[in-house]
């Protein structure tokens, strides 16, 4: 169906990555590989005829600016590199990571791509166990150039994917609909950002949208309350040995319903948050916070896309966010558990296949550099490459990219961490818990009788 | 003989490829637990089975197909002969409204299904409607307001709504088309036999437009028992698994969450159930109306 890359985004797990200082990467082997330098030729310097390569890329960014971007970044590295072709295709985003990828893997040979898209932590592991992934950790500057955001994408010590965009979800709200409810300081506290909603509501404004028709856009308040509810220790341990017996899972939900019980009828969210589908029609929470009629919605960082796009009257192709639009990072809860500052997050990251041949790694590097990554930024994103940051233009994304830094702790999506039978069995358990008849406790028996099922 | 063989080679091979083989494979890795990546390891005999037949939402999956079913029998059939014979009469404007009444059926799933999604939910109910409820008010029916895709005990409602609306112009041109090849004189001699309208309709028309009937039946039933597409665009099988059929909970719980195996347990029941009733229905409902077309002559 129509979700889109964004949904997947969703799927990510549960890196903790102690983003802080993390400058100094994970280790790799400490000297440059050197069949890696980024757009040379070293056939062509040696004189030795230049044998053809053909290079397939596989990515999610359908839409523009991305297809043009990588497309240009393709032709400036066939431009550097006699005899290399690089066919890049673009897929919607499940079609890619559910059917295409896993077909072409299992086929192999030509027909797997040599460089494709791959999901964090649970979801790159089963790629790594079937043995489809080459390891990258000889890309040491790569490697390291990435820092704590890699740190999803290594599975037992080796790195098997480069993310090229990483951030941490938060509130996006409507500046002029909280200037109008006379919301003047932005909440850091749950007991804040309660007075921020009473405030709003009586206003007349809805306070949150919620797709909850989706899932997953609803399980993001459990998570919220997970991370905050339970220690870095025991959230590793339980994304390990997927085991969620810690009480900890149960006191998530508990406190997540203490909060939402508080308020009266569907509040702190809009109508039928059940029913509420999370992007691309009006009456998705993109689009009610797109229109104005809720005002903050919990996402990840391509929500200021999903926005732009359902402005009303907003153009085809590149919608500018709009100006009303900002962000705040989740509030903390006084006297919980888990590590104050702690945040929840993920992005994408470029894998290679196994058997793809070395000039696959030089486009790698490439794509990594900070030229191309800064140049990627400009577009709206957030980079992962040390440097690149500078190409950031938009506050907003300033404003995320530096709460990603400064966050105390990074846990990746935890449907993404889990991976897919896991995450789904947890999504539709909180679903239930939320706007059905489930109870707290039944959110980790789904997710240890899924388990059960690997 | 050999051009038995000539002629239906090619048939036979892209039926064994593309129909025979997905089934056996099917039920080959319904027994095994396999995320679709590498080899198949772990056998596990029936458990996918077990599994598939004990959770909730397959349950309340397969009640919801058998919904559709019995309500497009019921509500659809009904409606489309009616409409089918007052389009049969000389009407003014006759093929204005055949066409009419058939293009939905023209309009592209996806289309027409992203279309309902788009007019049936209230963005921010009662102060924002959305473009139905909009109407609904300006023509006085404000009470019957819902949540239509939203609320859990009416959105199979809804979806059959959707579904009546895009599938009873098909009913209703078979229909047609069995009328018209109706010999006109039959009804003549029932009116010249005292017969009216009404009358004429019931004993004359309906026992002749039953070969009809009993195949559109047939073709709405298999339809309802697969039904995806339309239910998959509007709602994704929401909210919370209300509106979910054997072929999106297959999507979801296989494809999705890559347990291709599980995935396959469910196409193979889905298969079962279709089969058996598609076979149950030839032998019982369709046994005349095919007589002359399978066996080798009139007895």
């Amino acid at each position: 169906m129509a979700r889109n890359r964004k949904v997947a985004a969703a799927a990510s797990v549960a890196a903790m990555a102690l983003l802080v200082g993390a400058c100094a990467g994970n280790g790799g082997t400490g000297t440059t590989d050197p069949t890696t330098p980024a757009s040379t030729d070293t056939a062509s310097e040696t004189g030795a005829p230049v044998e053809p390569v053909t290079l397939t890329w596989w990515h999610n960014g359908t839409g523009e600016p991305l297809k043009s971007f990588w497309e240009g970044v393709a032709d400036e590295f066939e431009a550097a590199n006699e005899g290399v072709t690089v066919e890049v295709q673009a897929f919607q985003n499940e079609d890619l990571q559910r059917t295409l990828i896993p077909n072409a893997l299992n086929a192999g040979g030509d027909a797997a791509p040599d460089l494709f898209m791959v999901w964090a932590e649970g979801e790159i592991k089963a790629q790594v166990e079937a043995g489809f992934l080459k390891d990258l950790s000889g890309l040491t500057e790569v490697v390291e150039s990435v820092g704590g955001s890699g740190t999803g994408w290594n599975v037992d010590g080796k790195q098997y994917g480069i993310p090229y965009r990483y951030g941490i979800e938060g509130l996006w709200y409507n500046k002029d609909l909280f200037a109008q409810a006379g919301v003047t300081d932005l909440p850091t506290t749950f007991s804040e950002f309660d007075e921020v909603i009473t405030k709003l509501d009586n206003a007349g404004v809805t306070p949150i949208g919620v797709g909850g028709g989706d899932g997953w856009p609803a399980a993001h308040w459990w998570y919220q309350f997970a991370i905050k509810s339970c220690s870095a220790d025991a959230l590793s341990t339980a994304a390990s040995t997927l085991d969620f017996s810690d009480p900890c899972f149960v006191t998530a939900g508990e406190n997540l319903m203490n909060w939402i019980d508080q308020f009266e009828g569907d509040l702190p969210f809009q109508a039928n948050p059940s029913g509420t589908p999370a992007q691309s029609v009006p009456a998705s929470s993109a689009g009610l916070l797109a229109n104005s009629q809720t005002s903050m919605e919990l996402m990840g960082t391509w929500h200021r896309g999903e926005v732009a796009k359902l402005v009303p009257g907003a153009p085809a192709d590149n919608p500018p966010a709009p100006e009303w639009l900002g962000w705040f990072p989740v509030p903390d809860i006084e006297g919980a558990a888990g590590a104050p500052g702690a945040a929840l997050g993920s992005g994408d990251a470029w894998g290679v296949y196994v058997d793809a041949p070395d000039a696959a790694l030089d486009l790698l590097t490439y794509i990594s550099s900070v030229d191309v990554q800064t140049r990627f930024a400009a577009t709206g994103e957030i980079p992962t490459v040390a440097g690149a940051e500078a190409g950031i233009t938009d506050p907003v994304l300033k404003q995320i990219a530096d709460g990603t830094v400064n966050a105390s702790l990074v846990v990746t999506w935890l449907d993404t961490q889990y991976g897919p039978v896991v995450g789904k069995a947890m999504n539709d358990a909180i679903v239930n818990l939320l706007f059905g008849s489930g109870t707290a406790a039944q959110v980790p028996e789904a997710m240890n009788q899924a388990a059960a099922t690997l | 003989m050999l051009e038995v063989g000539f002629f239906s080679a090619p048939a036979l091979l892209i039926y064994c490829a593309f129909v025979l083989l997905p089934v056996v494979l099917a039920a080959f890795y319904s027994f095994w637990n396999w995320n679709g990546l590498g080899p198949l390891e772990r056998f596990i005999g029936f458990e996918n089975y077990t599994r598939l037949l004990s959770d909730p939402v397959f349950h309340t999956a397969v009640k919801n197909n058998f919904f559709i079913v019995i309500a497009s029998l019921v509500v659809q059939g009904p409606i489309a002969i009616l409409i089918a014979l007052l389009l049969n009469r000389r009407l003014r404007f006759r093929g204005l409204f055949r066409a009419l009444v058939f293009v939905p059926y023209v309009l592209a799933e996806v289309m027409a299904g992203l279309a309902w999604r788009i007019i049936l939910p209230s963005p921010n109910p009662p102060a924002v409607l959305g473009p139905f409820d909009t109407w609904l008010e300006a023509i006085g029916l404000g009470d019957l307001r819902q949540a239509w895709l939203a609320d859990q005990t009416i959105v199979m409602w809804t979806i059959f709504g959707i579904l009546t609306w895009k599938y009873i112009g098909f009913a209703i041109i078979l229909m047609l088309a069995g009328l018209s090849g109706m010999p006109e004189e039959l009804t003549e001699a029932a009116a010249i036999d005292g017969a009216g309208w009404w009358k004429t309709q019931w004993y004359v028309t309906l026992p002749l437009l039953g070969p009809t009937i009993r195949i559109w039946a047939f073709l709405s039933i298999i339809g309802s028992l697969q039904l995806f597409d339309m239910v998959w665009i509007v709602t994704g099988g929401g909210p919370l698994h209300a509106s979910s059929t054997m072929a999106t909970y297959m999507v979801e719980f296989g494809r999705n969450t890559q347990q291709i195996g599980f995935g396959s347990a469910v196409a193979v029941v889905l298969f079962i159930i279709s089969l058996v009733i598609a076979l149950v229905y030839q032998r019982f409902a369709l046994r005349r109306d095919l007589q002359g077309s399978i066996t080798s002559g009139v007895k």
